[in-house]
């Protein structure tokens, strides 16, 4: 492997100081000048018309500046994919979910704009509710948006070799179901919001987003205003996990205000509203029937599912084609048929969460792996590395495995977690289960019908000289991109890292897809990346040109110049730095000219001087419907080894240690890598064990908040192994590809699967809480 | 009503005319312009607002400003002076502690509150601690081994 100096290494993250100190900026920490506080009306009903809405009392309350409905909104329907744009800002005639919005008010004060909230009158006329995913879809449900018959809003048919084929060729065939839970990405900062409107009718929105990009497009369609006039600015995010990746009804009605006041209008979610507006994991019911030979091979696999995402599309269109594509993989599945339907309940909507789509789907498959190997007497890990694809193979539905260290991963965890001894054991209440993930690095294109690039970069060489600025519209939310975009152009320059700068997170710098579908590291690198070559291409020309000599004999490294690898003739290029620098006290005096004097000289010599980079995958997938979701110019994949205690008794699950292994191509940052895979795994277990949004028969969450809405706590998590697999990814920079996401594809149903070794439950439900593994034994013991 | 009252926060007093339903964290974001110290559900569960009340972690989210007068509190920008940290935001800074942050200032307090407590904790130790602080981003695996880290150089350096 090349001699890395900055890459590859634990280089602690850019932002981490400020974090440390208190001092790094989030949403809620800025204030304007004379700015006003925004506040959200939410239905109250599930399902009703609205009848009237008098916002006369509201309007009047002194310290109100602005009440707006869907009269100042007007009729515009925007929503995430263009082909489902189903929302408006604000309902019209009917309210489709306990939480959808209604009326919005600026005030002087917060108190004074959640007072006239209150004071605004609306009468509905209730309507009959749909609440069961399950049964939206059935005869005679009401149908709750007049252009989705059926309350189906998206629906796959997919078909790839020949599922008849396959059944016919396999030695044993085996149905399971595995259904899963609403859920909530628990991020701990909520979402939060600053709207600013000028003279000339420039809007900028300072927003907690993931992808300012596409903020700033919803935000000029809905708001109707020219694209170029809209600002989005993204300071520190305290996490996203998906929910934060499209616009939201917040941030367009705080831009409304702001239009309307013409002062800056600042709006915060409570936690509450976290939950109510969602858009984080839908409810999944997959059944899968997968037939295999004998010895294992898998031979086909037909696939049903139903996804309840809430009131409207959202990213649905998108999650319901994921549900199945990234079964494609890790494994060798030549014959695969799909039917899932994304069906719409009146219930938040639903939207991407980490592993967009493809969690529950997965775990199904790899929850049935487990009851196949025990039916053929196989280990779970052997049936698994007789089908795991290698690199260079192609997917039934068309994914390239540019790099796949899946088989690596898999030998990792067996290796490092003991398995062969631990399978044996068999001490009472004790399990181990394993699973594999893979994930894509990247969507391999934009929500919207475009050739844009996906991504670009400038890299600006500071005028005065050594350091240099990387500009980019991506969207650092507490996963490591600015640190990435810092070490790859410092590595790429030959410079030390605190010599580079990110200015990142703001759609006036670059354009920049944001920060979802894994897809950072890979494009966002690739473009810093070319960017870095040839701002230091454009340096070096000045020297070759000044010393006489070749382009090639030259190299930065260390913040030092080389020469064919050596000091090199500098001494008229050292003199005419220090005659520029007359009087200051702290010249270079390094043997080597530094990085300093060199890119200072090039500056005198040609102005100011950048470099710029640009990513956009190449044309990929298919040709068949929907064969874009799914693609991505690179996979990550993963395996995953938990170790679990079931109490019988009271049907508690401790989760004693998992041994993580995610072939991320080239770990950038090591301790970064493994900062996403133990995060993914925290999300798995959590979602696996506990983590579940629970509605009453009138569709009001009971457990909007983060006591009974339970995420992993620290007593909660085990021991996390984390190791890194690193399988060279052609089309990434440096070989590098997704973590983020591809992680926690394997945790749910490892830890599924050691239930099933601790107890031979064949469990369906998601989350296994205490209840259901006790109703589930006692299931099991009045069958025996 | 408003009342006077006298904070001392970081070592220094704040005389404070304050509503008495106003929160702690509301006044120590809002008036005293410490930002360090994050609002995440206004109601307890999360951990996020963490400061140290004569010492002891407490959510400042749900203890009225008034009944704060008369206590010594401090807040992450009073664990250490300009550029020198305090071993602890060290420690989570080398060993990955931190990734999107909004969590960090209320770990690092309650970590501070166990270290003068008890300067040889266990893993389990730590883990009780900080289990009133939610972290979504790490897997908390990092955070205890950075707290582990920075108490073995706190007992080094005495």
């Amino acid at each position: 492997m090349k001699d890395f100096r900055i890459l590859n290494s634990r280089a602690p993250r850019i932002d981490a100081f400020d974090k440390v100190t208190g001092k790094a900026i989030f949403v809620d920490d800025i204030k304007r000048p004379n700015m006003l506080y925004g506040a959200i009306l939410h239905s109250p009903l599930a399902h009703a018309k609205i009848l009237n809405i008098d916002t006369s009392t509201a309007e009047k309350l002194p310290g109100v500046k602005k009440v707006v409905t869907s009269k100042e909104a007007g009729n515009v329907r925007w929503g995430v994919s263009p082909a489902r744009y189903d929302e408006n800002i604000f309902c019209i005639d009917k309210v489709k979910y306990v939480g959808d919005e209604i009326a919005a008010v600026a005030a002087v004060d917060l108190e004074t704009a959640r007072e006239a909230v209150e004071l605004i009158k609306v009468d509905y006329e209730e309507l009959p509710i749909v609440l069961d995913g399950l049964k939206a879809m059935d005869e005679g449900k009401p149908q709750i948006h007049p252009k989705y018959p059926r309350n189906t809003s998206a629906e796959v048919h997919w078909h790839f070799g020949d599922i008849e084929k396959g059944r016919a060729e396999s030695d044993y065939i085996r149905t399971d179901s595995l259904s899963s839970k609403m859920q909530d990405a628990a991020f701990m900062e909520p979402q939060s919001m600053i709207a600013e409107y000028d003279q000339n009718g420039y809007l900028t929105l300072t927003s907690s987003t993931q992808a300012p990009h596409y903020v700033q497009r919803t935000l000029a369609m809905a708001l109707k205003i020219p694209l170029h006039k809209v600002r989005v600015i993204k300071p520190y995010v305290g996490g996203g996990f998906g929910p934060k990746a499209a616009c939201s009804t917040a941030e367009l009605a705080t831009c409304l205000l702001a239009i309307q006041t013409g002062k800056p209008v600042k709006l915060i979610f409570e936690r509450e509203q976290v939950f109510l507006h969602s858009r984080a994991r839908h409810q999944f019911f997959h059944k899968m029937t997968t037939g295999v030979k004998k010895d294992g091979t898998l031979m086909f696999l037909d696939h049903e599912a139903i996804l309840d995402g809430g009131a409207y599309t959202s990213f649905g269109i998108a999650t319901v084609y994921y549900a199945a594509s990234l079964l494609g993989g890790p494994y060798r599945l030549k014959n695969m048929k799909y039917d899932g339907y994304r069906v719409i309940t009146n219930k938040p909507a639903c939207g991407a969460q980490r592993g967009h789509g493809a969690v529950i789907a997965r775990a199904c498959f790899e929850m049935q792996l487990d009851r196949i190997a025990r039916e053929l007497k196989l280990d779970p890990i052997e049936l698994r590395l007789k089908n795991v694809m290698s690199t260079g193979e192609v997917t039934c539905n068309e994914l390239n495995m540019s790099s796949l260290g899946m088989r690596e991963c898999l030998e990792a965890v067996r290796d490092k977690s003991g398995w062969q001894d631990k399978r044996k054991r068999s001490e009472k209440g004790k399990g181990i289960g394993a699973s594999c993930g893979f994930f894509v690095s990247g969507a391999g294109y934009p929500i919207y019908r475009s050739t844009t690039f996906h991504c670009t970069i400038v890299t600006k060489l500071n005028d005065v000289g050594g350091t240099v600025t990387v500009y980019s519209g991506s969207a650092e939310i507490g996963q490591g991109s600015d640190t990435m975009l810092a070490m790859i152009t410092a590595e790429v320059l030959g410079i030390p890292l605190d010599a580079v700068h990110v200015l990142s997170g703001d759609t006036e710098l670059t354009v920049d897809l944001g920060a979802y579908s894994s897809r950072t590291t890979l494009m966002t690198g690739n473009a810093a990346k070319e960017a870095a070559e040839d701002l230091k291409r454009k340096i070096l020309e000045v020297i070759a040109d000044k010393m006489d000599v070749s382009i090639d004999s030259l190299d930065f490294k260390d913040g030092l110049l080389y020469v064919d690898g050596g000091v090199g003739d500098i001494g008229e290029l050292r003199r005419e730095y220090r005659k520029e620098h007359l009087g200051f006290k702290d010249l270079p005096s390094e043997t080597h000219l530094t990085f300093l004097e060199a890119s200072r000289l090039a500056f005198l010599e040609k102005g100011s001087l950048v470099g710029t980079g640009k990513y956009k995958p190449p044309p990929l997938g298919g040709s068949f419907k929907g064969a874009t979701v799914g693609t991505s110019p690179a996979f990550g994949c993963s395996a995953q080894i938990a170790e679990v205690q079931v109490d019988r008794e009271t049907g508690n699950i401790t989760v004693n240690k998992v041994t993580g292994a995610h072939d991320c191509g080239f770990a950038i940052n090591r301790t970064q890598v493994e900062g996403q895979m133990q995060g993914s795994i925290s999300m798995g277990l959590g979602e696996a064990l506990m983590e579940e949004i629970k509605y009453d028969s009138c569709g009001r969450i009971v457990n909007a908040n983060l006591a009974e809405y339970k995420i992993p706590t620290s007593l909660d998590m085990p021991e996390l192994d984390a190791i890194i697999v690193e399988s060279n990814e052609p089309n990434g920079p440096f070989g590098a590809k997704e973590v983020g996401e591809g992680a926690i594809m394997p945790t749910i149903p490892a830890i599924i699967n050691a239930v099933y070794d601790a107890t031979d439950l064949e469990v369906d439900e998601l989350p296994l809480t205490p209840e259901r593994i006790r109703s589930y034994i006692k299931k099991q013991k009045n069958n025996s | 009503m408003k009342k006077h009252i006298t904070l001392n926060v970081n070592g220094k007093d704040h005389e404070l005319l304050v509503e008495d339903n106003r929160l702690l964290v509301d006044v120590i974001r809002e008036d005293l312009h410490l930002t360090g110290t994050k609002k995440g559900c206004g109601i307890g569960d999360c951990g996020v607002c963490t400061v140290l009340m004569d010492g002891v972690p407490t959510f400042s989210c749900l203890v009225l400003a008034i009944q704060a007068s008369g206590s010594e509190i401090v807040t992450i920008e009073g664990i250490s002076d300009g550029n020198d940290l305090h071993p602890l935001q060290q420690a989570f800074i080398d060993h990955g502690a931190v990734q999107c942050g909004f969590c960090t200032s209320g770990m690092i307090l309650s970590s501070l509150a166990l270290l003068n407590k008890n300067p040889s904790p266990t893993e389990k130790d730590i883990r009780k601690a900080l289990s009133g602080n939610l972290c979504r981003c790490t897997g908390y695996q990092k955070i205890v081994d950075a707290v582990l880290a920075a108490a073995e150089i706190m007992r080094a350096e005495g």
